[in-house]
This record gives C-alpha cells, sequence and structure tokens, in this order.
C-alpha cells in the first residue's frame, strides 16, 4: 500500500445501492446544496413577472384585490363580525399568511413536474424544490407586509374609521407565526408535489382543496364565530392557528392564543415530520415516474 | 486505501414500462394496492402489476474503474447506457446491487439541463451551474473563462431564449465543461454542435483525462472512443458482453451482436415509443442476384431495402441509410426522397406498410467491413427512428482493381477509375 495525499483519505465514499424500509432524512445534504435552493427561488421570482406589462406590481395588485373583494362581500354585504376593527386590516391580516400558504398549495402540485428535466438528468436532493418554491412566497408576503403597513398608515390620516395602530409587544413574536405558517405550508407542499409525481389527480384536487381550505381557516370571519366545543377540532387545521397568532399579534384582537395555537402548532410540525419522510421514500423513484 | 474510484457490483435496474394511456398511476390503483397489501401481509411490494410489464433495463452489471482512467461505454440503442450513467450520476437508484463512488460525479448527461429561457446568458451561468453542484464562489472565480470558452460574451446579457441553438450549446457545455469534479460522465455531447465547437469539446474532455480525473465517456463515434478512451465496455440488452482495451473492444462491438445473414429485424419492443406512427420492420441486404447476403463483392452492385409500417400519414418523409466504416467514420448518406420527384411524388406518405429500395453501384466500396445505420425523419420537423448500428456486413475485394499487389488499400472507396497511360 503506497501513501498517498492526506487530501485524498478526506474524500467522499459514496455507495449507491436500493434504499430499503424508511429512507433517512439526509437534511444535511439539503444544505449542502442551500445556493441552489437560492438560485432557484431567484429564478421563479426573476421569471415570475418576466413579460408582464405591470410586473412586479402583481404581488401587491393580486392581495389588494382580493381584500377589496372580501371587504365588499363579507365586511359589507353580510355584515361579519371583524372584532372592532376595520374589516379591511382584519382581513387583510389573514390574508398574509394565507397567500404565502396558499402559494404553496398551489405550487406544490407543479414544482416537481415543472422542473422534470433537472430531476431526470442531474442529481441534487429533491427537496430543493417544494422548499425554494416556499421560501419563494416569502418575496410575496414581505410585498404584502408593505401593503399592510400603507394601509395602517392610512388608517392613522384617516381617524373617522375610529382605529389607529398601537405597537404592541406581541409584534416581536410574529416572525414566529411566520415561522409555523412556513412550516405548514412546506408540510403541505412536500405532501403534495411527492404525490403528484405518481397521481396526476393530485393536480385536479387542488383548486377545490384551496378552496374548501380557504373557509375553513378564520379569514373572512373571526374564529369566535365558531362554537366553542368546535374549537379544538377547528384547531386541527394549523392554518387556524397561524391567523389567528397573525390577528393577536398585529391587532391585539384575539385574546392570547392558547391550547388552540399548541394544537395548530403539533399538528404543523406532524405535517412537516411525515411530509419530508413521505417525500423522501418517494423520491427514490421520482426519475422513472414523473 | 485502494486506487479504485468506481466500483460496480452486480447492478440490475428494473423498469415499469406502460403504454402511454396507463403510464402514470392514478390514486385509485394506489388506495387499492395499499388495501390489498394490507389485506395480504405477505405480499411483496416489489409485484405491483404483473411482471410482464417490467424490464429489466441492465442486469448484473460489475466492473472498476481506477482512478484517472476514462472508461468508454458503447452499446445498441436501448442496451442499457444511460441508464447505467443515470444510476452513477445518482438520478435514479439502482433495484439490485451497488455501486461504490469515490469522489465528486459531474455528468454532461444532457447540456444545459435547467436553463431558463427567459433568463440571460450570465443568468443561466449560474443557475446552470448552482444546477450541476458549483458552489457560487466557483462560478464567480470561473466566470470569465466560461464566457471566453462559449464565445457569447456580445450577448451575455440576453435573454437566452434569442440565442441561436449553436450559441445556446456552446454557452451550455461551457458551464458544464468547467465543472472540476474527480469523475466526470459524458453522454454524446460531442454529436452536436460544428466541427470547430465539436473539436474544442474533445480537447476539453482530454484535458480533463491528462488531469488525472477519472472520465465515463459514453457515444456512438467510434472514433471519438478510439482516440479517447483506454478501455471499453461494451452493453448489449442491458448486460456487460465485453470489456477489454478499447481497439478490442470497439472491433469486437462493430463486428458482433449484429443479427448474421445481411438482415436485420427490429421486434417491436426495440422500436421506441417516440418512432411513431413510424415502425420499422427490417432492413435486408441483398446482393447482385437478390440473395440476401452477409458478404457482397466489390465488383458487383448491390441492393438494399428497408420495410416499415406507417400508422398514420407523415408529411416530408424520408428513409435512409448512413454507410460507415467500423471506425464509425461516414461514408455517405442517401434517402429515399432525395431526388426531387420522389419527394413531390411523396411530400405526404399516407399510412400502409412500404419497402424502401435502392440498388448501391459495383465498384464503390474498398474491401473490409462495413455498418448502415437507419433513419427515418421529417427534415427540421422530427427524427422518428434512428439506429445507428442497423447492419453490419462484408466487402470482399476479390477481382477489385489493384487487388495483383496484395496490399490494403487505403480509403473506405475503390472506384475502378479508367486511367490512360500516354506518352507524351
Amino acid at each position: 500500500m503506497t501513501t498517498r495525499p492526506s487530501s485524498r483519505s478526506r474524500e467522499e465514499i459514496l455507495l449507491l445501492r436500493p434504499t430499503r424500509g424508511l429512507a433517512a432524512l439526509n437534511l444535511r445534504d439539503l444544505w449542502v446544496y442551500r445556493e441552489l435552493v437560492y438560485f432557484l427561488t431567484w429564478r421563479d421570482l426573476k421569471v415570475r413577472y418576466k413579460q408582464t406589462a405591470l410586473g412586479a406590481a402583481w404581488a401587491v395588485i393580486q392581495p389588494v384585490i382580493q381584500m377589496v373583494i372580501y371587504t365588499l362581500l363579507f365586511g359589507g354585504v353580510a355584515q361579519f363580525s371583524s372584532e372592532g376593527v376595520p374589516y379591511p386590516i382584519f382581513n387583510f391580516a389573514a390574508l398574509l399568511p394565507w397567500g404565502l400558504f396558499a402559494k404553496a398549495l398551489g405550487d406544490a402540485g407543479r414544482s416537481l413536474v415543472n422542473n422534470r428535466n433537472m430531476i431526470t438528468k442531474v442529481y441534487f436532493p429533491r427537496l430543493v424544490i417544494p422548499v425554494s418554491s416556499v421560501l419563494g412566497g416569502l418575496v410575496d408576503f414581505g410585498i404584502a407586509f408593505l401593503v399592510f403597513i400603507a394601509i395602517t398608515v392610512y388608517y392613522h390620516f384617516a381617524p373617522s374609521a375610529g382605529f389607529d395602530f398601537v405597537f404592541r409587544p406581541a409584534m416581536l413574536i410574529l416572525p414566529l407565526f411566520i415561522l409555523l405558517a412556513l412550516v405548514t405550508a412546506l408540510g403541505v407542499s412536500l405532501w403534495f408535489s411527492a404525490m403528484n409525481v405518481t397521481y396526476r389527480d393530485v393536480g385536479h384536487i387542488l383548486p377545490f382543496l384551496t378552496q374548501v381550505w380557504f373557509f375553513i381557516t378564520p379569514i373572512v370571519y373571526s374564529s369566535s364565530e365558531v362554537a366553542e366545543k368546535w374549537r379544538m377540532v377547528y384547531a386541527l387545521n394549523p392554518m387556524t392557528g397561524v391567523v389567528e397568532g397573525f390577528r393577536w399579534a398585529l391587532l391585539g384582537t384575539q385574546a392570547t392564543p392558547g391550547p388552540v395555537l399548541l394544537v395548530s402548532t403539533i399538528v404543523a410540525l406532524a405535517l412537516l415530520v411525515s411530509g419530508l419522510f413521505y417525500f423522501r421514500n418517494m423520491e427514490r423513484s421520482f426519475a422513472d415516474e414523473i | 486505501m485502494n486506487n479504485i474510484v468506481i466500483r460496480v457490483e452486480n447492478l440490475g435496474k428494473q423498469y415499469r414500462i406502460g403504454t402511454a394511456t396507463n403510464s402514470y398511476r392514478t390514486l385509485r390503483d394506489g388506495i387499492v394496492e395499499g388495501f390489498s397489501r394490507l389485506i395480504h401481509r405477505q405480499g411483496k411490494p416489489v409485484e405491483r402489476k404483473s411482471s410482464s410489464n417490467l424490464i429489466w433495463a441492465l442486469q448484473d452489471i460489475s466492473f472498476e474503474v481506477p482512478r484517472g482512467k476514462v472508461l468508454g461505454i458503447v452499446g445498441r440503442n436501448g442496451a442499457g447506457k444511460s441508464t447505467l450513467l443515470k444510476i452513477l450520476s445518482r438520478v435514479t437508484e439502482p433495484t439490485l446491487g451497488q455501486a461504490e463512488i469515490h469522489g465528486r460525479v459531474g455528468s454532461l448527461l444532457e447540456v444545459g439541463t435547467g436553463f431558463h429561457p427567459e433568463l440571460t446568458g450570465r443568468e443561466n451561468i449560474y443557475l446552470n451551474g448552482a444546477i450541476l453542484g458549483m458552489k457560487r464562489s466557483e462560478i464567480e472565480r470561473k466566470y470569465a473563462e466560461i464566457v471566453d470558452f462559449s464565445e457569447v460574451e456580445q450577448f451575455i446579457d440576453t435573454p437566452v431564449k434569442r440565442y441561436s441553438s449553436g450559441m445556446y450549446l456552446r454557452l451550455a457545455f461551457a458551464v458544464a465543461a468547467h465543472l472540476e469534479p474527480e469523475i466526470l460522465v459524458v453522454d454524446e455531447v460531442l454529436a452536436v454542435g460544428d466541427a470547430e465547437f465539436q473539436r474544442k469539446c474533445m480537447g476539453k474532455m482530454s484535458d480533463v483525462a491528462q488531469a488525472g480525473r477519472t472520465v465515463l465517456f459514453v457515444s456512438h463515434n467510434m472514433s471519438a472512443i478510439l482516440r479517447l478512451t483506454e478501455e471499453t465496455i461494451v452493453l448489449d440488452k442491458g448486460r456487460l458482453v465485453y470489456s477489454a482495451p478499447t481497439p478490442q473492444a470497439v472491433d469486437y462491438y462493430m463486428a458482433a451482436g449484429f443479427t448474421g445473414a445481411g438482415e436485420r429485424l427490429w421486434q417491436p419492443e426495440e422500436v421506441p415509443a417516440e418512432a411513431a406512427p413510424f415502425y420499422p420492420l427490417v432492413l435486408r441486404l441483398r446482393d447482385h442476384r437478390g440473395q440476401v447476403a452477409d458478404t457482397i463483392r466489390s465488383t458487383e452492385s448491390f441492393s438494399l431495402e428497408i420495410d416499415y409500417d406507417l400508422a398514420q400519414p407523415i408529411t416530408g418523409l424520408r428513409v435512409g441509410v448512413y454507410l460507415l466504416t467500423m471506425r464509425g467514420e461516414y461514408v455517405f448518406t442517401s434517402f429515399d426522397t432525395d431526388d426531387p420527384q420522389a419527394f413531390e411524388q411523396y411530400g405526404t406518405r399516407p399510412a400502409g406498410r412500404y419497402r424502401s429500395r435502392c440498388e448501391i453501384p459495383a465498384d464503390l466500396l474498398n474491401e473490409g467491413r462495413y455498418v448502415l445505420a437507419v433513419n427515418a425523419s421529417s427534415f427540421r420537423i422530427k427524427r422518428y427512428f434512428w439506429d445507428d448500428h442497423a447492419l453490419a456486413f462484408s466487402v470482399d475485394g476479390a477481382g477489385a482493381p489493384g487487388k495483383h499487389w496484395p496490399e490494403p488499400r487505403l480509403g473506405p472507396v475503390r472506384p475502378a477509375l479508367a486511367w490512360k497511360i500516354i506518352e507524351i
């Protein structure tokens, strides 16, 4: 045996063989490819508004129009309670995390299939794709958040609405709720994107599912409308906890989220972990089945 | 530690094949299977559908590659070359066996993977580099070199959708070629681009090999294989049938594995699905008496015929052959609609069964062994079918001009030229 430069003994030895049983999560691999996550997120953002006349303004227009419609419909016509806050603000505070989640849900069906040519040609941890697609939503979230601030500023100078924004320490916890929204979005995205590779049915279910999910989440109405005995069942939808958390942190309308938030967090984490395992298990056959 | 960088042991890969209509599993299938698996606990998960739908794309492959070696991999279409490369580059998992890889694998399975048409050349360099596993700092360091190699500097801030296909390809190859993995996997990238660019690519490949990195090189171009590789393995129907120093392996490959007796039949399963609606049936070689023959004489004419089915009418179809030497150099190309009149008449060829037949004149080919490749395509629309080693045959030189000197003549053609000698 000859001696070799020490650099060679450090080199990685890779064993390729059929995986049996539950695949290991191997999240370290994802970390190694973190730059790819960045580049794919950047690509999606860059490409999304190419050849549009209004460009990135769409990221502002879409949530604003949504809010206007819901305000007219549910705040105006249906007279839903908004906990003493002007309905547009009440609604927009919920639309912020919902936008993040809905985008993840919408992209989940397509993300892997859209990147088919990469998956069948090059190795990289497949998790990169749903992760970058969810993170891409964070930018829209940021833009929508600026819109939210603009709305509160408007109400500050138009005191006729009887609402002014006050700083509350609870706002500092907001990043945690954003994180919870991301966890939920990623969990759901992992499940559906992996499922869609083998079962294209997912593409047909998703729009419908998004709609149902929208109405079982307290976005256009307040969660206090839900009967007390159903609250815990209601909390099984992790987006309930997220939206309640957002309203609590931003507007202070909600009581401090307690058990509901706990249940939602547990469900969200369960979604993420199970999603990771499911994704990793399906991943082996992606290149063959996509 | 030993000096083997790739060790492949009993590697096997099974695919499920299906027709286009049932290739996607539906949720219902999944649920039904899930339940039946619950009920029959002992049921093995492998047997999902009837075994007739399963094929082995690779079976029992074992070989080793030492550090710094350039290994050639040859085989006909569908022999399993691409599957092997896909497993080694981690795109897909083997069904059986294992492969041990020492070091980073970079693949040039298809250049330009992940290129986005809306992004500029510059942006695509970064994106593509990241997809191929380069670090950002690495890309930045090599950026100038990549741009220089690609020769598209002027257009580097133009979206690549406005590039010509040549520019696109050069840029894509430039990124891939500057990846510096310990093991490089290359599949047919040299088949594209103009001659100058091909020369450049070949140069880059030998640089990589000379730098002591290991290269796996798949190609149908035997002269490229001979030039670049030291050892070659031959795959056939998913099995490794031959492994030897390259010159021997190329001879083996070119000579063997062809159905003998001047005839090549295509079994339905050998025809890729993309060929539809063109279905090749048989290619035959007949000597001047009309007998199907494996050896023809240089001094006699012979004919070749291709039988095929068209399931639907095809517009602009041309069916033809390439004649190649054993070393993979082209001798000529000819199509059945080369004659403008024939092209006019068969502007659209209706569905049905056809035979395209042609006569090859006497005193054309030198003695030796040749290969016929078949191509059916519509110019600039689609290549329906392509078999680059359809049939090999021998040419016997008996009676040919200059035969009274017992020496091999150079060149693939041996025309009988009407020399005149006059005293002046």
